[in-house]
């Protein structure tokens, strides 16, 4: 079925139609917590874009060889193994946004939408397109957290990229930039999204259906002892 | 004093899920009812302390061979590994715990809040029993969370009133900034 997709459709659907956390809602800790400035959001989006697209086609490189019950644990090995190379360059070129960065950098290894690729598109797609999905998903996932990053840096503090606004900027909306900010701005960014694609696009939901541990944790039986355990 | 420091601090102050945005995926996807909730909750509160049990010694091996930077990689192992013998364990000796939690333990090996946790604890540089604390305290704080946030998901979720284009995940997000904002009061109390 993959194979009819063409290479462009491959690369762009990640942008916006497959946009991995607006539309997929996947990777909501990253979103939510480094979006506090344009930034900051955009280099948690190429941090993760790097490791996404090298992860992406060591995997479809691997995938034959690794046998198929011990996949997970050996995908994740993959993804903390550049999770680190990343740590080490953003911590020797970068020094402040790796502070500012701080714990959510190791943290890319148990992000849902690297696993998740590497699950449902890399194990069963080759090199070129396993690249092109992780270069559209991580275009996708830069985008939107940086506009999201910008919106709450503009209202919070009044600047943009680090530039104050006359105005803006001597009338702050502290709420926007700290905790609850975030969640708000996310649900708006959401919502905004499904106003304008009047819920056409593929809706995604917070429940097993968008977690990448889902095949190995048996999705349907792990959703129907949800709802069994929520009956009795 | 300082171990309840910790405690209060890491379960209202700086909530894992509401202060910090650890551990959002099961926070949304489970919260909808009360009972699965507590599991979940529960299952991590327990992995948690497991968890930093196993690798806060595991730290000071790591840096005694001055490879301190395989942290990530042998963590998310450490993790993976223990939480399926857990699982194991579980089914094997206490039959009854495992079919109460053993649903969730796959869901938690991939839940930031648990790697968050290891790794807080070393860059804190707490010792040993702080750890546990602080460990403790952050689950505790995920199970508070969850518990008081299915509540309320049962009056919001699937009401009428609610926006079209807000319906589904966005009002979910909504209800989840209201109840982070209500946290901020304890802003200051440690």
């Amino acid at each position: 079925m993959e194979k009819k997709i063409s290479k462009l459709a491959i690369l762009t659907k990640g942008i916006i139609k497959e946009n991995p956390n607006l539309v997929l809602l996947l990777g909501t800790c990253p979103t939510l917590a480094t979006t506090s400035s344009a930034l900051n959001g955009a280099g948690m989006g190429v941090s993760a874009m790097a490791v996404l697209i090298c992860s992406n086609i060591v995997i479809s490189l691997l995938a034959k060889l690794i046998p198929d019950k011990v996949r997970i644990p050996c995908y994740i090995v993959v993804i903390a193994g550049f999770v680190t190379l990343v740590q080490f360059v953003l911590q020797a070129f970068v020094p402040s946004l790796y502070d500012s960065l701080g714990l959510f950098i190791p943290l890319i290894v148990v992000n849902c939408i690297i696993l998740g690729r590497a699950e449902m598109f890399a194990s069963k797609n080759n090199v070129i397109d396993s690249a092109l999905d992780g270069i559209g998903m991580g275009i996708g996932f830069t985008l939107s957290l940086t506009v999201m990053g910008a919106v709450r840096e503009l209202i919070g503090a009044g600047t943009i990229f680090g530039f104050a606004l006359p105005w803006m900027s001597e009338h702050p909306m502290m709420i926007i930039a700290l905790a609850p900010g975030g969640f708000f701005v996310y649900a708006c960014a959401i919502a905004a999204i499904n106003f304008i694609t009047k819920g056409k696009g593929v809706k995604g939901s917070f429940d097993c259906h968008g977690c990448a541990m889902a095949s190995m944790c048996q999705q349907e039986k792990c959703l129907a002892e949800l709802e069994k355990g929520a009956e009795a | 004093m300082n171990y309840l420091t910790i405690l209060l601090g890491i379960i209202l102050v700086n909530n894992y899920v509401l202060a910090q945005f650890l551990g959002i995926c099961p926070f949304l996807g489970v919260s909808k009812k009360l009972d699965s909730a507590v599991g979940m909750g529960i299952a991590v509160i327990f992995v948690m302390v497991l968890a930093t049990a196993a690798t806060w010694p595991i730290m000071r091996v790591l840096n005694n061979f001055g490879i301190g930077y395989l942290q990530t990689i042998v963590f998310i192992l450490i993790i993976a590994a223990l939480v399926q013998f857990v699982e194991m364990a579980l089914k094997k000796f206490i039959p009854s715990l495992h079919k109460a939690l053993g649903v969730f333990l796959p869901l938690i090996t991939t839940n930031c809040a648990v790697l968050g946790v290891c790794i807080t604890n070393i860059d804190e540089g707490y010792n040993y029993l702080e750890s546990l604390v602080n460990s403790f305290g952050a689950g505790v704080g995920f199970l508070l969370a969850m518990v008081i946030f299915s509540g309320m998901r049962a009056k919001i979720d699937d009401n009428p009133a609610v926006p079209k284009a807000f319906q589904g995940s966005p009002i979910v997000l909504v209800t989840a900034a209201l109840l982070s904002l209500a946290f901020m009061g304890f802003g200051g109390l440690v």
